[in-house]
């Protein structure tokens, strides 16, 4: 049986990226069974989905411990340990990142035995326009990885799964699929289904005694915990100031931010708690001068973020 | 209609809706549910399936819809899930009460609290006194078929209950299986339109339904018919399923059996989880242990005589519940239990486990234990209390959650006070 995972955020079409191999395998012959895992069912939020394939009927259920291929989408997620990018990964899986980075410098710094491919973004991921199509890339790549579906076989999951789409968006969705796939060709039939071992193991069970019912009760004892709660790692886009356009007008940005992470300095000029801002791009549609741009989150992360102009500048900005 | 096609429980039970012709569906959303409503509501917005959908205000509202829907004598259809199903609930045993014939699906979610999305059966079992049937669905295949055979069964005149169609959150709500969705022609067939002449008011025909009645002895009357009735349902729900096997070619009864012919150690399980016993009896097998799994697809009403042929003469019964009963333990090991009591060749050892709350996974390796331990409770006469599945690495990380959470009680070392 193969058991893929694919890892990403809340709106990059991970759920569809699952369905679209799962429609493939199907149409090749394989039984089928995929599913999505919404985690926080929040936009930007890591989310991941799963498809296993078998000659025989699927009798597992459930999210996939120890997988032979897992596909991330947004690199980003790949050292946060919330989004569980790593888990159960072994010496036989295969890990495949949409990444710019070489495959070399993730070896080093993951702590993994897994085999990693890197997927080379197939669109400039400035490019808004263009992100939308990272599922079916994603798709595409994992299917030429397993070596299990054809090139046609692809292109008729896209169709079926996009089938609610105009005809231009389905052939252009097509067309990235069967890219990812052809990118992917040298490493076509890598991930492989591991054997499974009927060993019995431990199994680990303990008996649940009884504990004071201060402690048993789910109750959190401390005020404003949800400030702890860094939905900042949610976002994909950043909201960057271009303060020399910034006319102060702060309650503007501030009002509509519906998390209220934007504040003022004592000067006036509007700053943005990343730790919280969900990315949600109110702001920048809202800002009457335009001085708020959305900036792809993996690039903003990599650059220093503007700082308000001096006179008033008092303190260096996040 | 006829093709084998990928499609998600919610999906299917969405096309179980539609396949039998639902003509008013009073609606509340709710996760993991709510799919089954959007998809009929997308239906009908495309004009694709007739009928008429209403958004009611709550759940309690809903039921009282459907209920007061289905006396007017048209097919009703309505979905809810855990926190819905209990708002609901004082109205899902009214409508019982009224004898109309209804079907509700629950996508079962562990209940509150803590609050949590993730399946166990807490919210179905719920209902299990309410006068309803309630089929338990392991398969998006099955909940579309569930749903036809529930229809069939709930309007029979021998019945005329109510019927809950049961399928796990996530495991089945979210997740895509093949499924042959039947052929609407033989759906027709099967289950043809209902015929309400006998019991539908109209403005011509007025009717006080659910009159008060005071003393016992009315009440008792009443409230014993509806018990007959749903009694009488496990025949009519057999004859459903024969004919089910006929038209379609898919073969049900109350109780599934999975390698049970020569099977010494038999697992008894509910759901989609139960797919998980049938793949840990494969492997079990593998190795030489003569497993096998019963599995209840009919719950109200209890199929006695099916669960007696299919545990009596057995080494050791498994029972793992995917719920708990608060001061009692799995009540499906205790349904079971009540099956069994002085029956001359009752198993050698009756063995109780509770696993899978919340959606917590079950390992082979805990389907293999489970086994071992029935073998020794079957050789030594007597069976261990009941356990639930749960591990050292569970309760650490419980420990540390509660660390985070500053909960008064955790001692230095990281342990409870146990």
């Amino acid at each position: 049986m193969y058991r893929i995972r694919f890892h990403g955020r809340g709106g990059q079409g991970m759920k569809t990226a699952s369905r679209i191999l799962g429609a493939a395998f199907f149409l090749e012959g394989f039984e089928v069974q995929d599913a999505p895992r919404y985690g926080a069912e929040r936009r930007g939020a890591p989310i991941f989905a799963f498809v296993r394939a078998d000659r025989s009927p699927i009798l597992e259920r459930g999210v996939i411990p120890n997988p032979d291929l897992v596909m991330v989408a947004d690199d980003t997620l790949v050292g946060m340990p919330q989004a569980g990018v790593l888990q159960g990964l072994n010496a036989h899986a295969v890990l495949a990142i949409h990444s710019t980075t070489p495959a070399g410098e993730w070896r080093q710094r993951l702590n993994t035995d897994a085999r990693i491919v890197i997927l080379p973004p197939l669109f400039d991921l400035l490019d808004a326009a263009q992100r939308v199509r990272v599922s079916a890339v994603i798709a595409g790549a994992a299917a030429c990885l397993t070596g299990r579906v054809g090139r046609d076989t692809l292109s008729q999951a896209v169709r079926t799964e996009l089938a609610d789409l105009t005809n231009t968006v389905i052939k252009d969705n097509i067309n990235k699929a069967l890219q990812a796939y052809d990118e992917m060709n040298e490493f076509k039939g890598i991930a492989e289904p591991q054997p499974r071992t009927d060993t019995p193991l431990p199994t680990g069970w303990i008996t649940l005694g009884l504990d004071p019912a201060t402690l048993a009760a789910p109750a959190i004892h401390a005020a404003a915990n949800s400030v702890q709660v860094r939905t900042g790692l949610w976002r994909t886009l950043r909201p960057v100031f271009d303060y020399s356009h910034c006319n102060r007008c702060n309650w503007v940005c501030g009002s509509f931010c519906p998390d209220g992470v934007v504040s003022a300095d004592e000067n006036g000029w509007p700053r943005i708690d990343y730790d919280h801002c969900k990315g949600c791009m109110v702001c920048v549609a809202q800002c009457p001068k335009h001085a708020i741009q959305g900036m792809p989150e993996g690039w903003a992360a990599q650059q220093t973020m503007p700082t308000p102009p001096s006179p008033d500048r008092k303190e260096a900005a996040p | 209609m006829t093709q084998r096609t990928l499609i998600t429980g919610n999906g299917a039970a969405a096309w179980g809706a539609r396949l039998a012709g639902a003509e008013y569906m009073p609606v509340f959303p709710i996760t993991p549910q709510t799919e089954i409503i959007e998809t009929l509501g997308d239906w009908i917005g495309k004009g694709e399936m007739g009928g008429r959908m209403v958004t009611l205000e709550s759940e309690h509202s809903m039921i009282t819809a459907a209920g007061a829907g289905a006396a007017t004598g048209v097919r009703v259809f309505t979905a809810t899930s855990s926190q819905g199903l209990l708002y609901g609930m004082e109205m899902l045993y009214t409508v019982a009460g009224w004898r109309v014939p209804l079907v509700l699906v629950n996508v079962s979610r562990g209940l509150s609290a803590p609050i949590t999305l993730e399946p166990d059966h807490n919210d179905i079992l719920a209902a299990r006194d309410s006068g309803c049937l309630q089929i338990h669905a392991a398969t998006c295949q099955e909940v579309v078929d569930a749903i036809l055979i529930a229809y069939r069964v709930a309007e029979d005149a021998r019945v005329r209950l109510p019927a809950i169609v049961n399928l796990d959150g996530f495991y089945l709500s979210f997740t895509r299986e093949p499924v042959w969705l039947p052929d609407a022609s033989k759906v027709a067939q099967f289950l043809p339109d209902m015929d309400p002449d006998e019991f539908a008011f109209r403005a011509d025909k007025p009717v006080s339904a659910a009159v008060a009645v005071l003393g016992g002895g009315p009440y008792s009357y009443f409230r014993y018919q509806t018990h007959l009735a749903a009694l009488g349902a496990v025949e009519v729900f057999e004859e459903a399923c024969v004919e089910y096997d006929r038209v379609f070619g898919r073969s049900y009864a109350p109780v599934m059996a999975h390698r049970l012919d020569d099977a010494e150690i038999v697992f008894v399980m509910m759901g989609s989880f139960a797919t998980k016993a049938m793949d840990a009896v494969d492997r079990l097998r593998a190795q030489g242990v003569k497993a096998g799994l019963a599995r209840p697809l009919l719950l109200r009403p209890w199929p006695q005589d099916a669960i007696r042929k299919a545990l009596t003469g057995r080494k050791a019964v498994v029972v793992v519940d995917q719920n708990l009963s608060m001061g009692f333990g799995g009540v499906l090991r205790g349904e079971v239990a009540s099956a069994l009591y002085g029956q001359a060749d009752a198993p050698g050892a009756l063995l109780g486990y509770v696993g899978g709350l919340g959606g917590r996974d079950i390992t082979f390796a805990e389907f293999a234990e489970m086994a071992r331990e029935a073998e020794t409770a079957a050789a030594g006469g007597e069976a261990p209390p009941t356990r639930l599945l749960y591990t050292q690495a569970e309760l650490r990380e419980v420990r540390n959650l509660q660390t985070l959470a500053h909960a008064q009680g955790l001692t230095p070392g990281g342990e409870g006070r146990s």
